[in-house]
């Protein structure tokens, strides 16, 4: 051969890509079902608390299966991300798509995962499977009487196969069987129960620009939807304070009506809940504690290309608006996407997670009652709801 | 056989070589490039990547997309099966920088600004040539050098020999999937200098397979281990192309109509409870387009133009989620007049004008009616001094877009220049260094503008800057080594406003802003080498390695600054080894890409593992008098390794496929 090239040389050369680069960058190993990550918070429970800890939910974005479930214990001041796979490895695909609510009710833990159409059930000390309930786009979780009520955005398809009312299924919590289901408005929310009758908020966000805009009432005792009150336009938020009123939010059709927040409450004498006030403020999710109502705002703004951020507290009582920024120490600009908040039964501490951009590690932060910041820990993708767990 | 073929086609370029023809230096690399360099009558300063004729058939590929996952610095995006959507991301500049160039006109879509090259089958493809940055030729479009990387893909040109008047080919692909395509293609010589094609293929698949996910915990312990079946992934599809091709005095003519029609499923992520959805999409996309050259003494002109109309339904039949039925048509009117004056036999100058009207109409609530006007005006010039090449070009493009009821958003206008440069030192023009400097971008798509609730008028092109500097090797013998090529780059590719969906409020709102910056370096190298070891038995072995550290430099504040982005990674690779004998063939070829993250953030929640695929194909061929016949068992993921190349989009396990071809 007399080329100019040495022929060997080549052949080599190419004969070893193959080889070389299995090992310049490995081989497949066997999929690990991913552990747990542990921080250290500086965190130390109140004598006699009765508090234990908290779960915090990552919705993960559509798709991506990312739904985990963080825990917090104040005994070993050990955050713990991605909790659920480590606890129950053999559940095929771990959590789930989308996680939307979480709740504690007796000694079990449920966890609705949106886009896996499900309610997981868990031992709430151990975070072990117990089981788990489907339920078809499934939204919220609430509890009453020893059972589970869950907000389905898809009632039954038959009575208007085009555009589906939402239904509340009833879950028994010892058989986690459904027990009964009942049609409420369009894309239900959150829930709550008051006085033997639920309140169910009705979004109709799969009908833009038709949005739903009522309250269902639901009689608890046969289960019937009973009435619908008219509120405002596709709601989301529904809270009860401890005098009975409930707390409603709007979120606006996102351009020309702004995000809302509604009061309704029972006139002396009648039984019937009205719409007794608006408070002029715009609310995307709220947290209350004693006569404290903390709520935040994420409203996005055309011209200046990006988010107006307001957190701010109503005295339930009287209505108005008590401050408007709990957070008190300027740390609020670190958030990007608030997008869950909790307080502290006992502490009062306040919890705001910060979802970024959907699709990476959010953080939670801490904020003392008078709204510094105490500590922040990085979660799951797009934290969001938060539970406390009693010792 | 292949010495015939060879005299064949050198007779058709001394046939064609007086037209100058448009794209005749991509006719020559119909065959092994051994015969072709020494005849080709002008050659791109940097070569372009490319998979042809009988090789092409032989790579085990489904679609276009599979073959390109040969090339070096590409990446495919396959979210698996027949009908899964494939696209190409070159370089890491991401799949909206890809022009893809089908018969000379580049294929648009204005709505998405991507093309799903998976529903282009190789069927009637001749040559697959991949160009980072634009064709360093300056007889083209004005549009053609304005991506960031092309992909041309080029369907037979019948050639005929004396005393031939018709080709026919027939040929039915059967195997896993429930696969089934029938494909035909009749070539007829109707004077003396025109002849036309028609082809038309079917291609139905059950789109079902099996997939297993197997976990598991770190103490070595199974977790879980589970085989499923892949759902609603199902395809029918057909696809019908007519061409017709023309000699005139000093020139040619080609005019082409296509249709390509299909209904698919769309078999969406598979996420713990949910093992099966229900979209569908129905497509048309239709068009036709025209080419014509000639040449008079020192000046030629290329004239193209297309008329093209797309529909896409898109329907969501689950009964878990919002009901979704919507229509989008896009139409799109394509002009370009490209001319060139050689002032010497070594400096020539063209300029190029293309005018472009894209309109989209959707049934959907929110979303705007846009119509969109792109002028393209580019001047080029190229010295060619022997052994140093020179072309630089500038290409000004101006975007006006239209609404119907709402106020149209500025114009844009953006200038985008590059320089193209080789240079062969040694004597015997084995050996060349090359260079590239180019600035691209790539408009707003009309969903980045105008989708309902998420779109933001107010978005800027997004912009690329590349350089690169290689070098090549080739070697022609006539010994037991045919021909050797070998190839390195390194580049340099810079980012800037790029184009990203950015969360407003709650509820998985978005909307687009320009916002991320990526840094991209990385080295591509390649190999060819053909031998004939002993008599009647040639054997071509194809290698290829792409290193890229393509990282995030948006904000020092984002948790994945100078993180890698998603899906690239590191390293990747491929090598083929084809060996021929008498009749037989044996063609073997691996995959490799690396570990790489499926979000932004590189952890390990994010990691994804590397894979590694093996093929093989054996094809015997059978003669009787006229009539030739070829057999092609293929057999794909040997060793059946379970992979994702998207995160929850399983790949199939160990698959195969037979090819019956008749030919007369």
């Amino acid at each position: 051969m007399t080329i100019a090239f040495p022929m060997k040389h080549f052949i080599l050369i190419i004969l070893s890509i193959l080889p070389l680069l299995t090992v310049i960058t490995g081989c497949r190993e066997d999929e690990l079902v991913v552990p747990s990550e542990y921080d250290i918070i500086p965190e130390s429970p109140l004598p006699d608390t009765s508090i234990r800890g908290f779960y915090l939910v990552n919705e993960g974005n559509m798709g991506s299966n990312k739904c985990t479930l963080d825990y917090f214990d104040y005994f070993t001041g050990l955050y713990a991300r991605n909790f659920y796979a480590e606890r129950n490895p053999s559940v095929v695909k771990e959590l789930g798509d989308v996680g939307n609510d979480i709740g504690i009710y007796g000694s079990r833990l449920y966890v609705v995962v949106n886009c896996s159409h499900k309610v997981e059930v868990l031992d709430a000390r151990s975070g072990v499977r117990i089981g788990q309930v489907d339920i078809p786009n499934c939204r919220y979780v609430r509890f009453h009487r020893g059972k589970a009520y869950v907000s389905s955005y898809v009632g039954p398809v038959l009575i208007d196969p085009a555009a589906p009312k939402g239904a509340v299924y009833e879950v028994d919590t010892l058989s986690l069987q459904v027990t009964r289901k009942v049609t409420v408005g369009y894309q239900p929310e959150e829930m709550e129960v008051v006085d033997d009758y639920m309140y169910v908020a009705n979004s109709g966000g799969y009908r833009a620009p038709d949005y739903d805009r009522t309250v269902s009432v639901i009689q608890m005792i046969d289960f019937k939807q009973v009435r619908q009150i008219d509120v405002g336009i596709n709601l989301h938020r529904l809270k009860q304070d401890r005098y009975k009123k409930l707390w409603v939010s709007s979120r606006g059709d996102y351009q020309s009506r702004p995000s809302r927040l509604y009061v309704l409450e029972k006139r002396p004498g009648y039984n019937q809940m009205v719409v007794s006030d608006t408070i002029p403020v715009a609310c995307s999710n709220m947290a209350i504690h004693g006569d404290s109502l903390y709520y935040y705002a994420t409203e996005w703004n055309q011209y200046t290309a990006s988010n107006t951020i307001s957190y701010g507290i109503i005295d339930v009582r009287s209505r108005e608006i008590v401050s408007t920024n709990f957070i008190t120490d300027g740390t609020e600009r670190d958030i990007t996407v608030p997008y869950g908040i909790a307080v502290h039964p006992e502490t009062g501490d306040i919890f705001v997670t910060d979802a970024k951009n959907y699709v990476s590690s959010g953080t939670l932060y801490c904020f003392t009652r008078d709204g510094r910041r105490k500590w922040s820990v990085r979660t799951g993708d797009i934290p969001a709801h938060m539970v406390f767990l009693r010792r | 056989m292949r010495a015939k073929l060879s005299i064949l086609l050198i007779l058709f370029f001394a046939w064609q070589l007086p037209a100058k023809a448009y794209d005749a230096a991509d006719t020559t690399l119909v065959l092994n490039e051994v015969s072709v360099t020494a005849v080709r009558p002008r050659t791109e300063i940097i070569p372009a990547q490319q998979l042809s004729g009988i090789e092409l058939q032989k790579l085990n590929s489904n679609s276009v997309a599979d073959a390109l996952r040969y090339f070096s610095g590409v990446q495919v995006k396959d979210y698996g099966g027949v009908g899964g959507i494939k696209t190409v991301n070159i370089r890491s500049m991401g799949t909206n920088h890809t022009g893809v160039v089908y018969d000379g006109v580049e294929l648009g879509n204005a709505q998405n600004g991507q093309i799903d090259l998976g529903q282009f089958s190789l069927d009637n493809i001749e040559a697959i040539s991949l160009y980072n940055g634009q064709k360093s030729e300056i007889l083209q479009p004005a549009k053609d050098f304005g991506s960031a990387g092309s992909i041309y893909m080029r369907t037979r040109t019948p050639h005929f020999d004396i005393g031939e008047s018709y080709h026919l080919r027939a040929t039915v692909r059967t195997g896993s999937f429930g696969l089934l395509n029938p494909s035909a293609l009749v070539e007829l010589k109707l004077t003396e200098c025109v002849s036309a094609s028609l082809s038309a293929e079917w291609i139905t698949s059950t789109g079902k397979y099996k997939f297993r996910y197997r976990r598991v915990n770190p103490a070595g312990e199974l977790a879980y281990d589970t085989t499923a079946v892949r759902e609603n992934g199902d395809i029918n599809a057909t696809r019908m192309e007519c061409n017709l091709n023309g000699n005139i005095a000093g020139g040619e003519w080609h005019f082409k109509v296509y249709n390509y029609n299909s209904e698919r499923g769309v078999p969406g992520a598979i996420v713990n409870n949910v093992w099966r959805r229900g979209e569908r999409i129905w497509d048309t996309n239709s068009f036709a387009q025209g080419r014509f050259t000639r040449t008079w003494n020192r000046f030629t002109t290329l004239a193209n133009m297309k008329y093209a109309f797309y529909r896409t339904h898109y329907v969501n039949n689950d009964d878990k989620q919002i009901k979704i039925d919507n229509l989008y048509r896009q139409r799109e009117l394509y002009l370009s007049s490209a001319n060139e004056y050689a002032f010497s036999s070594w400096w020539r100058v063209s300029v190029s004008y293309d005018l472009q009207w894209n309109a989209l109409q959707a049934d959907m609530y929110g979303f705007a009616r846009p119509d969109r006007l792109t002028n393209m005006l580019s001047a080029a010039t190229a010295i060619d001094l022997g052994r140093m090449k020179v072309q630089g070009s500038a290409l000004g493009t101006w975007v006006h877009d239209i609404l119907r009821g709402q106020q149209s958003p500025p114009d844009r206008h953006v200038f985008t220049p590059a320089v193209y440069m080789s240079y062969e030192p040694l004597r015997n023009r084995n050996f060349a260094v090359r260079a590239f400097y180019k600035r691209s971008f790539r408009m707003p798509t009309f969903n980045d503008l105008y989708y309902a609730d998420m779109g933001n008028s107010k978005l800027n092109p997004e912009r690329v800057t590349q350089y690169n500097a290689g070098i090549v090797y080739r070697h022609a013998g006539r010994g037991t080594v045919k021909a050797v090529r070998l190839s390195a780059d390194v580049y340099y590719n810079h980012v800037r406003d790029k184009i990203v969906a950015y969360p407003k409020g709650q509820q998985f709102r978005w909307t687009m802003l320009n916002l991320g910056l990526v840094d991209i370096r990385g080295a591509d190298i390649s190999g060819l080498l053909t031998l004939t070891p002993a008599e009647e038995l040639d054997v071509t072995v194809r290698g290829q390695y792409t290193y890229q550290r393509a990282i995030d430099v948006t904000d020092p504040a984002d948790n994945y600054y100078r993180d890698q982005i998603p899906y690239i990674p590191h390293h990747s690779g491929s090598a083929v080894v084809n060996l021929s004998w008498r009749r037989w063939g044996l063609n073997y070829s691996f995959i490799y890409v690396g570990s790489r993250y499926n979000q932004q953030e590189n952890i390990r929640y994010n990691y994804t593992q590397p894979w590694y695929t093996s093929d093989v194909s054996v094809s015997r061929d059978i003669t009787f008098g006229r009539v030739s016949m070829r057999a092609l068992l293929e057999i794909n993921n040997l060793l059946s390794q379970d992979y994702d190349v998207i995160l929850n989009y399983p790949m199939p396990k160990r698959n195969f496929r037979v090819t019956l071809t008749v030919e007369i």
